[in-house]
Parts: C-alpha cells; sequence; structure tokens
C-alpha cells in the first residue's frame, strides 16, 4: 500500500492540504475558546484553505472538523488493492447488539439512523433453537448477483474481492436491489441528509452520495489503502468481527490476530445461505458458548 | 364547421363514407375526451415535475419495496401490446378472416402500449438523466439490456405494421379527402410516401406484410418473456420461478384479447360502426377469451400449486400472504373476478352480446392489471433475512398520490396516443385486394 503515494500524488496533496487545515481548524477553536473570555466574538482568525489560500474567519464561525480521508476516483477505484483479497468472520457468539458498528457506519458513510448499511439481526432458526444476533452487511460475494444484473456496469467486483457502486454511472433501475438475496443494498430515494460535501466523489467512501442512485456496505476501501480497519471492526466493543486477507490467511479483530484457516475449522466457520452460490466473502461462527446471554432489550433501547 | 365538412365532402360509396366520416367531423364528445386526458396528463406531469425535484421519495417505494406500481404497470402495457401480434400475425396467419376489421385498431393498440411502456419504465428510473448509459455502458448479460434491445425491436416491427398496412388506406384519404384542413391535406400526402396502387407496389406490400406477420410472432413472445426474466433471474419467491415466461405470454394474450373488446366496443358505438364490427366480433372475440384464458389458468395453477404444496421458508411465507394474508382480497379479486368467472360467463351466449362482454373485459382488464401488482410487490416483501431495523414505513407499500397520478397518466397517454391515431387514420382497413398470385387492384370501391 505503501507505492500509493507514486501512483496518486495529486490525491496525497489534496490529503496534506486538507489536513494542514483541519490542524488550523483546530488551533483556531481553542484559540478562540481561550480568548471568549475575553468577549472578542468578532475577532478574526486567518487560515488556509484546502487549496492554500489564506483567509480570515470570525471566531465564532469556526467549528472543529473531523479529519476526512478520501477514496480513489471512479476511475481508480474499479482495480483494487494490489496482492489483497479482503475476507471478512463475523463471530455470532460474542454479539450482544451493542450496535456501536453500525453507529460507526453511519457517522462514517453520512447515512441517517433509518437505512443503515449494517444491521444487526434478531435470528432464531426455530422455535425451539435459542434466539441470536446476527450482524449483516454486503456479503462481498465472489459470484455475485447484483454485479450480473447490472445493465450499465455501475456496480462491480474488484480484484481484492470488494464490491463497490459507482455513483456516477448508476442510472437507478435498483435491478441489483431485487436481484441481492441477503437485502444488503439502500437507495437514496431523496436528497442526500449530509447536503453538499464539497469533497471529490469517490465510490471507496460512496461520498458524497449521490440522489437516485444505489449504495451499500463497501468494506471501507479508504481504509484498507491507509492501512486501517474498516470502522465497523475497529468500534466492535466485543471484538465481534475479524477482518483480514484470504492470501495472507489472517484475520484480526483489533485485539487478537488469528489465522483465517484456523478460525474457520476449530470455530466451525460458514456462510450464510451456501445453497445460493453467492460464494460471499461474509464467514460466520456459530453462537455457540455465548460471551453474553440474549437480551431482548438491547434492541428497544436503541 | 364540421357539420359543413361533411355535407360538402362527395363519397363514392356508402362504405366510404361511414369508415371515413370520422376522420372530417369533430364531435364535442371526442374535444371533451381530449380535453380530459389532457386534464389526467397534467396531473400526472405535476406528479413527475415533484419526482423530478425532490427524487424517488416522493414515492412510497423504500429499501425492501423497491419496485412499485411503475414497474407493474410497464409489464402491464408490455403485455397489452402484445395483442397487435395476435391479430396481425396469429389470426391472419390462420387466415381468420373474421378478425381483419379489428387487425388495425389491435396494431394502434400495439404500439401506443409499448410506446407507454418504454416512458413508464424510464419514470421509474432513479437517475433519467443518465438513459442514454444503457447505450453507452451497456453490459450485455443483464437482462435489462435485453429488454432494452427486445422492447426497441418490437416497436419498431410494430410501427412498420401498422403503417405498411396503413398505406392504401392514406393514399384514398390523400386523393379523396377534400375537405379538410392543410395540415391534414398535407400530413396524408407526406405519409402516403407516392402510394399509387400501382401492382407492383401492392405486390411488394402483401409481400412485406407476410414477412412482418413471420418476424413479429417470436418477437412478440420474445419481448414478454424477457420481461418475466426480469424477474425470474432473482432470487425473490414468486419470481423464481421456470414457469414465468409461459404464465406471463399467455396472461399477456388474454389482457390483450379483453383490452381489444373493450376498444372494439367504444370504437364501434363512437364511431358508429356496427356495420362493421358487428355481434358476431363479439361472440367470436367472447370464445378467443376463453381460450386464452384457459391457456392462462392451467399456468396459474402451475405457478401456486408447487409451492403451496411445499410451503417452503419464504415461498410459503410469500403463498400464505397471497392466499390469506394481507393481499387476499387482491388476489382472490384478481383469480376469480379477472379469470374464472369470466371464463365461465363467456362459455354462455348470451354474455357474448356487446354489452355483457365489454362488463366482463373490464373485469378482466381491471383483473390483469391487479396481477401484476401481486406479482411485483408482495414478492419484495419477502426477504430471506427478517426485515429488521429500518423505519417503520419501510414495511409497507401504499403508493403515493403521484404515483397514481403519474400511473393513471400514463393511461390518459396510452388513450391519447389511440384516440388520436383513430381519428387521422381510417380504423376499420378500407382497401382490399385479393389475395392470389395475380394481385388484382379493386377499383372504385367508393
Amino acid at each position: 500500500m505503501e507505492n500509493d503515494t507514486t501512483k496518486i500524488p495529486a490525491r496525497r496533496k489534496f490529503l496534506i492540504d486538507l489536513s494542514n487545515g483541519s490542524v488550523l481548524a483546530i488551533y483556531g477553536l481553542s484559540y478562540n475558546s481561550i480568548s471568549s473570555c475575553k468577549q472578542a466574538s468578532e475577532e478574526k482568525t486567518t487560515l488556509m484553505t484546502t487549496d492554500g489560500k489564506l483567509v480570515q474567519v470570525p471566531n465564532s464561525e469556526i467549528e472543529e472538523m473531523e479529519h476526512l480521508s478520501h477514496g480513489a476516483s471512479p476511475k481508480e477505484a474499479r482495480k483494487g488493492i494490489p496482492g489483497k483479497k479482503f475476507v471478512m468472520v463475523v463471530d455470532l457468539a460474542k454479539c450482544k447488539n451493542a450496535k456501536n458498528c453500525i453507529e460507526a457506519c453511519d457517522k462514517h458513510h453520512n447515512l441517517t439512523p433509518d437505512r443503515p448499511y449494517i444491521k444487526v439481526l434478531k435470528m432464531q432458526d426455530n422455535e425451539k433453537s435459542a434466539p441470536y444476533w446476527m450482524p449483516k452487511k454486503c456479503f462481498q460475494c465472489d459470484n455475485p448477483p447484483c454485479v450480473k444484473v447490472c445493465p450499465v456496469g455501475a456496480t462491480y467486483k474488484r480484484t481484492d474481492g470488494i464490491v463497490l457502486v459507482d455513483n456516477e454511472r448508476c442510472i437507478g433501475c435498483r435491478f441489483c436491489m431485487a436481484a441481492c438475496p441477503y437485502s444488503a443494498r439502500v437507495f437514496n430515494w431523496g436528497a442526500p441528509p449530509e447536503g453538499k460535501l464539497d469533497i471529490p466523489y469517490s465510490p471507496e467512501t460512496s461520498l458524497p452520495s449521490q440522489i437516485g442512485t444505489v449504495a451499500k456496505c463497501d468494506f471501507c476501501p479508504e481504509m484498507l489503502r491507509q492501512n486501517k480497519l474498516p470502522h465497523c471492526v475497529t468500534s466492535c466493543p466485543n471484538g465481534v468481527i475479524y477482518f483480514g486477507d484470504e492470501i495472507d490467511d489472517t484475520v484480526t479483530n483489533g485485539e487478537e490476530t488469528v489465522r483465517l484457516s484456523t478460525l474457520l475449522k476449530e470455530k466451525a466457520g460458514y456462510r450464510y445461505m451456501e445453497e445460493l452460490g453467492t460464494k460471499p466473502r461474509v464467514y460466520y461462527l456459530p453462537p455457540v458458548d455465548r460471551l453474553f446471554p440474549f437480551e431482548e432489550t438491547t434492541q428497544e433501547n436503541s | 364547421m364540421s357539420k359543413s365538412n361533411i355535407e360538402l365532402q362527395k363519397f363514392r360509396t356508402k362504405r366510404g363514407k361511414r369508415l371515413l366520416t370520422h376522420l372530417i367531423s369533430t364531435s364535442l364528445q371526442y374535444k371533451l375526451w381530449i380535453a380530459f386526458l389532457l386534464l389526467l396528463i397534467v396531473l400526472g406531469l405535476i406528479g413527475y415535475y415533484r419526482q423530478l425535484r425532490y427524487g424517488l421519495v416522493v414515492t412510497a417505494m423504500r429499501d425492501y419495496t423497491s419496485w412499485g406500481i411503475y414497474i407493474s404497470n410497464f409489464v402491464f402495457f408490455v403485455a397489452i401490446s402484445l395483442v397487435g401480434s395476435l391479430f396481425s400475425s396469429i389470426l391472419k396467419l390462420n387466415k381468420n378472416l373474421w378478425a381483419r376489421p379489428l387487425t388495425r385498431i389491435s396494431e394502434i393498440i400495439a404500439v401506443a402500449a409499448i410506446i407507454c411502456a418504454a416512458v413508464i419504465i424510464i419514470v421509474d428510473m432513479g437517475r433519467p438523466d443518465r438513459i442514454f448509459y444503457v447505450i453507452t455502458h451497456l453490459r450485455i448479460q443483464s437482462p435489462i439490456i435485453w429488454d432494452v434491445i427486445i422492447i426497441s425491436t418490437y416497436l419498431v416491427i410494430s410501427i412498420l405494421l401498422l403503417y405498411i398496412s396503413l398505406l392504401p388506406d392514406i393514399a384514398l384519404c390523400r386523393d379523396r379527402l377534400t375537405e379538410i384542413p392543410k395540415w391534414k391535406k398535407t400530413l396524408y400526402r407526406i405519409t402516403a410516401i407516392n402510394w399509387h396502387n400501382h401492382p407492383k407496389q401492392i405486390a411488394m406490400l402483401q409481400k412485406v406484410n407476410k414477412i412482418l406477420a413471420i418476424a413479429i410472432l417470436p418477437v412478440a413472445f420474445a419481448i414478454h418473456t424477457v420481461t418475466s426474466w426480469l424477474f425470474a433471474t432473482t432470487w425473490r419467491p414468486g419470481w423464481d420461478s421456470t414457469n414465468l415466461g409461459p404464465y406471463f405470454v399467455s396472461g399477456a394474450f388474454m389482457a390483450g384479447a379483453a383490452v381489444i373488446i373493450v376498444a372494439m366496443y367504444f370504437v364501434r358505438k363512437h364511431l358508429k360502426l356496427s356495420k362493421y364490427i358487428t355481434n358476431i366480433h363479439f361472440d367470436k372475440m367472447g370464445k378467443l377469451l376463453v381460450l386464452l384464458s384457459l391457456v392462462y389458468l392451467y399456468f396459474n395453477i402451475n405457478e401456486y400449486l408447487g409451492p403451496a404444496f411445499k410451503m417452503v421458508g419464504v415461498e410459503g411465507e410469500h403463498i400464505t400472504e397471497l392466499f390469506v394474508g394481507n393481499y387476499a382480497p387482491m388476489y382472490w379479486f384478481v383469480q376469480l373476478g379477472g379469470l374464472i368467472l369470466p371464463i365461465i360467463f363467456l362459455m354462455f351466449n348470451r354474455f357474448r352480446k356487446p354489452l355483457p362482454i365489454l362488463i366482463i373485459s373490464i373485469f378482466v382488464v381491471l383483473g390483469a392489471w391487479f396481477k401484476r401488482f401481486l406479482i411485483v410487490i408482495p414478492s419484495l416483501q419477502h426477504p430471506y433475512l427478517p426485515i429488521q431495523g429500518v423505519d417503520e414505513s419501510y414495511l409497507h407499500y401504499n403508493p403515493t398520490w403521484e404515483e397514481w397520478a403519474i400511473t393513471i397518466s400514463s393511461f390518459a397517454w396510452l388513450l391519447l396516443i389511440i384516440t388520436v391515431l383513430i381519428k387521422l387514420f381510417p380504423v376499420i382497413p378500407i382497401k382490399k385486394y385479393k389475395q392470389g398470385s395475380e394481385t388484382i387492384f379493386k377499383q372504385n370501391i367508393f
């Protein structure tokens, strides 16, 4: 992933500019909070914008912003990260429906709570069996029904196993939504909730989202490019989600790193609805020897 | 104005007078009808303006019910467009002479319906501004692309069939109609493309007509089969079926025949054509409708018996929802009122008279529309994974006024295209040519 810098210097430069800007913005904020006791709300601070201009902004207008990372451009995003085959393992024995993954995902993809990418479903296989929580995201299938049916190639499978949507290509026919047996896809029915984000569009973040197009869980490729884990993995308090590379045969939940093959072998890993032949890249470990008792109330809490 | 025109116009025969009068005179009823259709169209345009402005969020479609009445309406329009091939191909090639006077009206309905189908699918798109991506970025493995190709092919063949068989009649209008406005004269002059009833022209026309009549048949079957594949290529309950192609095609012929009966009734009444569209036609159409309904009934039983017997997982949930659940009233209305009762009634002579058969056919058409609603929407509401953790509104589907306005206005468009075409061109073929080795032109028919 290090050789990215030589490949896409423009994007890197943009990121550096942007992070400079955010540092200055934070500096301005702290300055403002110190000087606010002097009641100098009309005081101005000099800041550098992302394109390198110096501007003066009233202190009352300055807000702290988070460091925004950007994925690759629509054209580059089709290639995938070389030499990788990403894979996810979800340990159903550890999930207690804390929903931190959903919150983190919603925050980083600018989603409203009524239509998240991740869902934690209450599952009960039959009347006698015990209910359990099943975090569900896009399975990034190796034989993806959604990619097969797309009339314009807006959704595609990358070499690193990830299935992405190009919102600048999508015509909004929603055939992929009908084709996905796992209901993984959501549609931007109305205007984006974030308003106008002034960043270049990237399929790797699905930001800024575009009205009339399809979106879904993307395994956070912009994080993977920085050698970081997807937001749902790092936000989980119970280490439910393991993420890694099939070629390296390693997965990690942020705390422990284990061999993928060993984990699947020892804990009898399986894929949801294998009989459909979609070949998902998300594995599940059965809900045995649970860390937590199943509690319904957690669902109502949020 | 129209009264005087009709008095001034001289007709050579009674036949000519009867068949051409409606091209010259415009009744108040006609104007009111057009105004009514335009009003519906304006309402639909308001709905569509709102949809363009705010996005598909103005509809009741959401992430689970991601296709709604636009798609079911699309399937309905594709279905009734098949009727063109029924008359100009199946009945014609089988030498059913009684069906001749109905050929043109069926071709007009086919062209209007396929145009409306193409338009309504654009209305359903989230990004209609990117419509040309289906050409510039097309991926041939997508069933949507197959549908785009086959629909445009069918549209071209349907227009050719209608237009080529119209040529002698347009020439006749050009030559004989004197009391018409100038633009109409120009229209006839241009569209007649120098047709002069030359034996060579006639021979060529008959040849082309025959080729088209044969060519349209596989295309007509393909158009609705491919439309069924939009559904059959997915894993949804009710769609994941090998029966879907013939099920759609047979349903389409039934709906198309019923639409023809409704159209026949009103054309006959308003254009005063009871000499040409006779009670015998209604009787024959009634029998044909029974036959087509029986075929559809057979595929219906096939579609539901297997899953209902096994009741596997979501497929079982889907069947329960249709048979005894939320959709049961609509389902049983469609199956009884739109299929079984019409078959029983139409087996009796007295129900194959114009008025009773009109009412029965309206039920068949309504049943056909709601049947497509039942094919599209409930299937989407039974995914493999339970619907949880989403907004309450995502669980149901009750179309909004914008959706209804757009859907109703698509019907207004359909009727407007049909009405205008009937107003401009003779609805019953006037010129008659004798078939045979030597083509004889029947002179001076009016």
